[in-house]
């Protein structure tokens, strides 16, 4: 058991000065001894100190303004260990103060310009080794793109024709029963056939790939950053960007349009049932109609549309796969603002669309 | 004189699936005592310090610490025992997300009720005993590797461990750094009579700091005992691992 005593302005440490008993002790000489003046410590009768019990010896000779100088008869163990233990004054990192409002504001708005500025760098070089990469095969591995198709497209099936078919199918009862109230029922072709092909096939398709495949780049090329392949690829007089995004690039472009034809065609699939079955729509009826409503322009848009959405997928993901620091979590933070970032571009990009092509 | 034991395994058996890793492992170690695993690379060293510690529920066998048969133990009781046990990973396994201070300071905040003076206190006690009295509210990623090893070790040592595990310590850093790390070692030995179970490969460090030798060989214990007689044990493996040391 420790105790504590003073005579004389000397304070009377005894016992044991460790970690399971110093909150008691520091209690204890707040309790008895907060106001006494104190000018020495007496350590004779210490058994035991550790790192902890040096912590309450100097936060007691702190608070009187004392230095080491002021312990004294401890036995030659127990003034080792405070030796060994003891915190060097002024040498102790600042705590960092957090910045004020303006000069975050400031340096956010700036980070915001340098990002959409090495976004662009990102992108158009990413564009250029694309293109020429058509022609030039070099610098990629063999494979990689029909590889990146399969992981991109071919997986991605099953879930793009799922939500399809219940997107469809929504839309088909939301708005086919209101037209019912109008007689107009024979109008749910062309109001599907419209709002699919246009604006929910492409949007849908590229909202699950952005989660889904734009997720899978990001935290695939910051991995490879964080654990230095990206570096190595360099070392080895290879184009990262070549070797790594080109080909998720091609691959992207060239599935993307077959996802979202897929996608429209469940979709329509998934109107024409509730049509037929429950709006009294003829199936003639409503495949000549939605046919017919569409116009070669409609067909080019979604094309134009679906690869822009492609490329800020593909762009958006590399961008933060490349500019990742940090280890493990750098990944996830990664991974986490390349699937917010591409939905919103996206779902941007669809807007200024909608305002270019009315 | 009749030594301590602080840590004894009976017939340790452990398998990765078929593979047995660790077999039929008995050792002892004592208080107060560097006690060095040694071994070529996946001869089972880390499986047996991760199997001491529970990390890896072994195939058979007992492990006992403080006298206490661990594997019995429901997870508080054996949380109390780790309590008194600080462990040093191969690459620090820092939390990376926060400061180094607050990685310091989770032992701390989480299993004492000492207050928020002290604490500051001996986490920047413990930063400054391996020296990152600079790097004290700097993130782990903004820290070398060597500096996030010692800043695993004052946090491996916030709550004045009894013994302390080191997995590789010395992987990585600079000589110097590196015998600073044994120098602090040799002090929290003869200081706080802490014991200490070390995995490593380095030579100059085992010589520094050892003062038992476990030998493993392909998940067999070839040899136990102290520094000299390892080096004299006339076991053709052990003998080659201190000669090929000397070159």
């Amino acid at each position: 058991m420790s105790k504590l005593s003073i005579k004389d302005q000397t304070l009377n440490i005894s016992g044991k000065i460790v970690i399971a008993n110093i909150t008691v002790l520091l209690k204890d000489f707040d309790h008895k001894f907060g106001k006494e003046k104190i000018s020495k410590l007496n350590l004779k009768d210490v058994e035991e100190i550790d790192g902890a019990g040096v912590s309450f010896i100097e936060t007691i000779l702190d608070r009187n303004k004392l230095t080491s100088e002021s312990l004294e008869n401890g036995n030659p163990t127990i003034m080792k260990t405070i030796e060994i233990f003891k915190t060097i004054k002024g040498e102790s990192a600042v705590k960092p103060v957090p910045d004020n409002i303006f000069v975050k504001t400031g340096d956010n708005f700036l980070s915001f310009i340098k990002q959409i500025v090495d976004g662009l760098y990102l992108a158009s070089d990413t564009i250029w080794w694309s293109i020429t990469g058509i022609v030039n095969k070099k610098g990629r591995r063999k494979g990689s793109v029909t590889e990146q198709a399969i992981a991109i497209g071919l997986d991605a099936l099953p879930i793009v024709a799922l939500l399809s078919f219940v997107i469809g199918f929504i839309l088909t009862l939301q708005s086919g029963f209101q037209l019912q109230k109008f007689g107009a029922n024979v109008y749910i072709a062309d109001l599907l056939s419209i709002s699919i092909v246009r604006e929910m096939g492409p949007l849908i398709t590229a909202i699950i790939i952005a989660g889904r495949s734009g997720s899978a780049i990001a935290s695939e090329i910051a991995t490879m950053k964080v654990t230095e392949e990206i570096d190595a690829l360099k070392m080895m007089a290879l184009n990262p960007i070549k070797y790594v995004i080109v080909p998720k690039f091609h691959a992207i472009t060239l599935t993307m349009p077959i996802l979202v034809a897929f996608s429209i065609l469940i979709s329509m699939g998934a109107g024409l049932l509730i049509s037929v079955g429950f709006l009294d729509v003829a199936l003639e009826v409503y495949i000549s109609r939605s046919i017919n409503i569409l116009a070669v322009k409609d067909i080019i848009i979604t094309l134009i549309k679906t690869i822009t959405f492609s490329w800020l997928i593909v762009i958006i993901g590399a961008y933060y796969g490349m500019k990742v620091t940090g280890g493990a979590e750098g990944v996830g933070k990664a991974t986490t603002s390349s699937v917010v970032t591409s939905i919103f571009a996206v779902i941007l990009a669809d807007a200024a669309f909608s305002l270019i092509y009315l | 004189m009749k030594k301590d034991i602080i840590i004894k395994t009976t017939d340790l058996v452990a398998k990765y699936g078929d593979n047995i890793v660790l077999d039929g492992i008995s050792v002892e170690m004592y208080k107060g005592e560097v006690t060095v695993i040694l071994g070529t690379s996946g001869c089972g060293k880390t499986t047996l310090l991760k199997n001491i510690l529970r990390m890896y529920q072994p195939f058979s066998g007992k492990v006992e610490i403080f006298g206490e048969e661990v594997l019995n133990l429901d997870d508080d009781q054996f949380n109390e025992i780790l309590k008194r046990t600080g462990m040093l990973f191969q690459n620090g396994a820092l939390l990376n997300s926060i400061t180094v201070y607050d990685n310091v300071a989770i032992p701390l905040e989480q299993h004492t009720n000492l207050t928020r003076e002290i604490i500051d206190r001996i986490i920047k006690t413990k930063l400054h005993l391996v020296n990152l009295d600079h790097a004290v509210y700097l993130t782990p990623s903004e820290l070398s590797g060597g500096m996030k090893k010692r800043a695993a070790l004052a946090r491996a040592l916030a709550l004045e461990p009894e013994i302390l595990f080191c997995d590789e310590p010395s992987a990585g850093l600079d000589p110097v750094t590196s015998a600073d790390l044994d120098k602090l070692i040799i002090n929290l030995k003869n200081q706080l009579n802490m014991s200490m179970v070390i995995v490593t490969h380095e030579l100059a460090s085992i010589h520094r700091i050892a003062d038992r030798i476990i030998y493993l060989h392909k998940g067999k214990l070839l040899f136990a005992g102290t520094l000299d007689q390892a080096k004299k044990s006339g076991i053709p493996q052990v003998e080659e691992f201190f000669e090929i040391g000397s070159f």
